[in-house]
């Protein structure tokens, strides 16, 4: 059976129901471990939240550069170029705008000198 | 040659395996505001990991073709979230999502193509894999585009309906679906002489279709629900990707950020008291919104207005002021100035506190990082749960430019559309406060009998300025 990627571990198609499975026990842990976390964040974080997810799910990078980053691209030059545009916008935009958002939350200031100097841009 | 690349690939998953634990330990920081910022940097060391361990397997001899689009997305997407404005905050999350769902879909559509010519029957759980990632991806790409154009206002906001739209939307997931079909079963259909490529690629426009006309009848007001779902979305296809690539660290990243996704989208239909389904085929507001707009003032019967300078003077000798953020409050960039008004009244020794509302906004928490921004301690926010009981020994409840979220027919008018929604009970205050632009009913176009309230009063005008009038007057007294 042909395989599309070079670099996928042989021995995979003799076991790959075991395979699929286990990649499946992955992902079905994973969606409990998220909801575990995720019901802990407070209503507060909910768009920096979203926004880090955002970035989460902007490892398919891995993915896109997997794609484009072999000898004879096969989806060509300008859409594997696209591809890593895009997930890359998706990873650096995601975690600069979290971290931009996250640094305005403060705890009670009461120093007057805190609210003033936190007024500049 | 063998044995060496399989050792570089334990390597590499090891590596993965290590990126998987400093998403999961991200997301856990994210539990506080205190250590959330620590929480980011986690899951952002976790991506570097990843990405210098896809470097290693790479072919460099055109490295131009990863190197050059990754400086640029960079350069791009760091510029981009540097420069946005807070308030446009719902629209660049919707861009970042549609971009992270659009690479998902042209992975899956390369590995595809790839599979495809090196010749043979595609293997089914390839196939199945890959048409659940490029379709899903797709709905979510162009789904976020469009909630962008609504959000950004380049499109209106409001539901754009027409008759037969469900069907309409039904044939087209049928085709998709039926795409998906044919692909993953190796069929291919007799009458017409379509090759898997072909087939593959109708799917994808299909889906493309699909995420376009799912998000056009979703109003403003619903975007919330929308937002989280189209994230969901976006994590389900870099999941799919990950079963596809057999890599690790997409299947759980993708399913982390699915499950988070999730869980919003249930928060936010709860707190509009609306199935998912509602939301999605309900187009909220859609009738009645049109005869609503028309005829403005047309319930203003028993509606009081007051100046300035009474409500300035309420403000000024109450003991608790509950302000109420709503969207009207992001669209007048009010909330510097609301920050102002909240520090004069606290120098006079008035408690203020924040409601906020689950959906108040554009997207989940939107209020809540508006007034961040204007360096409101998060301590002063107060859910809807914990701020509700606090309504009856509040002597002022200011409403900035929210509408649904504080209306009582939700609680007490069966016949009203919005019945049965969790509402923050402003009503109970001693007094309440309406800031809004003119009578026009809310998004959703249905009369607020808070307005008609023996206990209420209506500041009309642009929220930013009648809240800075309102400091001036109160630093008067």
């Amino acid at each position: 059976m042909p395989r599309s990627a070079w670099m996928r571990g042989s021995g995979r198609d003799a076991t790959m129901s075991a395979h699929l499975l286990a990649e499946l026990t992955v992902f079905v842990l994973a969606v409990f471990v998220g909801f575990e976390v995720i019901s802990k964040v407070p209503t507060t974080l909910h768009t920096p939240l979203m926004s880090a997810t955002n970035a989460i799910h902007g490892i398919v990078l891995v993915g896109a550069m997997l794609v484009a980053g072999i000898a004879d691209p096969k989806l060509g030059v300008v859409f594997s170029m696209i591809v890593v545009f895009l997930a890359t916008l998706n990873v650096f935009g995601g975690f600069v705008v979290t971290e931009r958002m996250l640094q305005m939350f403060k705890p009670r200031t009461p120093p007057a000198a805190v609210r003033d100097g936190s007024r500049q841009p | 040659m063998t044995s060496d690349v399989s050792a570089t690939q334990t390597w590499i998953d090891a590596a993965y395996l290590l990126t998987g634990v400093c998403f999961i330990l991200g997301l856990h920081y994210l539990s506080s505001p205190r250590t959330a910022r620590f929480g980011n940097r986690v899951a952002a060391v976790g991506m570097l990991i990843a990405l210098v361990a896809t470097g290693v397997v790479l072919y460099w001899g055109t490295w131009w073709i990863v190197i050059a689009p990754l400086v640029v997305g960079a350069i791009v997407g760091v510029y981009s979230a540097r420069a946005v404005k807070m308030t446009a905050m719902p629209q660049m999350v919707a861009l970042f999502n549609g971009a992270g769902g659009g690479a998902a879909a042209l992975v899956s559509t390369a590995e595809i193509l790839q599979l495809i010519s090196s010749g043979g029957p595609l293997p089914i759980d390839q196939a199945l894999t890959i048409m659940l990632s490029s379709i899903i991806g797709s709905i979510s790409f162009a789904g976020s585009i469009i909630a962008f154009l609504k959000l950004q206002e380049w499109m209106t906001g409001r539901p754009i309906t027409y008759p037969g739209q469900q069907f309409v939307n039904a044939i087209i997931l049928l085709v998709a679906l039926a795409a998906a079909v044919l692909v993953i079963g190796n069929l291919t259909p007799g009458a017409v002489p379509l090759d898997t490529t072909t087939t593959y690629f109708i799917g994808l426009a299909a889906a493309l279709l699909l995420g376009v006309l799912f998000v056009l009848p979703i109003g403003g007001a619903d975007m919330p629900v929308i937002i989280s779902l189209l994230n969901s979305f976006t994590g389900l296809a870099a999941a799919m990707t990950g079963f596809v690539l057999s890599n690790n660290v997409l299947i759980i990243s993708g399913a982390l950020v699915g499950a988070s996704g999730t869980l919003l989208t249930i928060l936010m239909s709860r707190a509009m008291n609306r199935s998912i389904t509602n939301v999605l085929f309900g187009a909220f507001g859609a009738v009645k919104a049109v005869g609503g707009a028309a005829a403005p003032d047309s319930s203003g019967g028993n509606v009081r207005a007051a100046s300035v300078d009474d409500v300035a003077t309420m403000l000024a000798y109450a003991n608790q002021v509950v302000v109420v953020p709503g969207y009207g409050m992001a669209v007048a960039q009010a909330q510097h100035s609301v920050r102002d008004l909240a520090d004069s009244l606290e120098k006079r020794g008035v408690e203020v506190k924040y409601a906020i509302h689950p959906v108040a906004g554009r997207m989940p928490g939107h209020m809540n990082v508006l007034l961040a921004e204007a360096n409101v301690p998060y301590p002063q926010l107060f859910d809807m749960d914990d701020i509700n009981p606090e309504f009856p020994r509040t002597d002022v409840a200011l409403v900035i430019g929210a509408n649904d979220v504080t209306n009582p027919a939700a609680r007490n008018v069966p016949a009203s559309p919005i019945f049965g929604m969790p509402i923050l009970d402003v009503d109970k205050a001693h007094n309440v406060v309406v800031l809004k632009r003119s009578m026009n009913p809310g998004f959703a176009g249905i009369d607020n009998p808070l307005y008609e309230e023996p206990n209420t009063v209506m500041l009309f005008g642009d929220a930013k300025k009648s809240v800075d009038a309102l400091n001036s007057a109160v630093k008067t007294l």
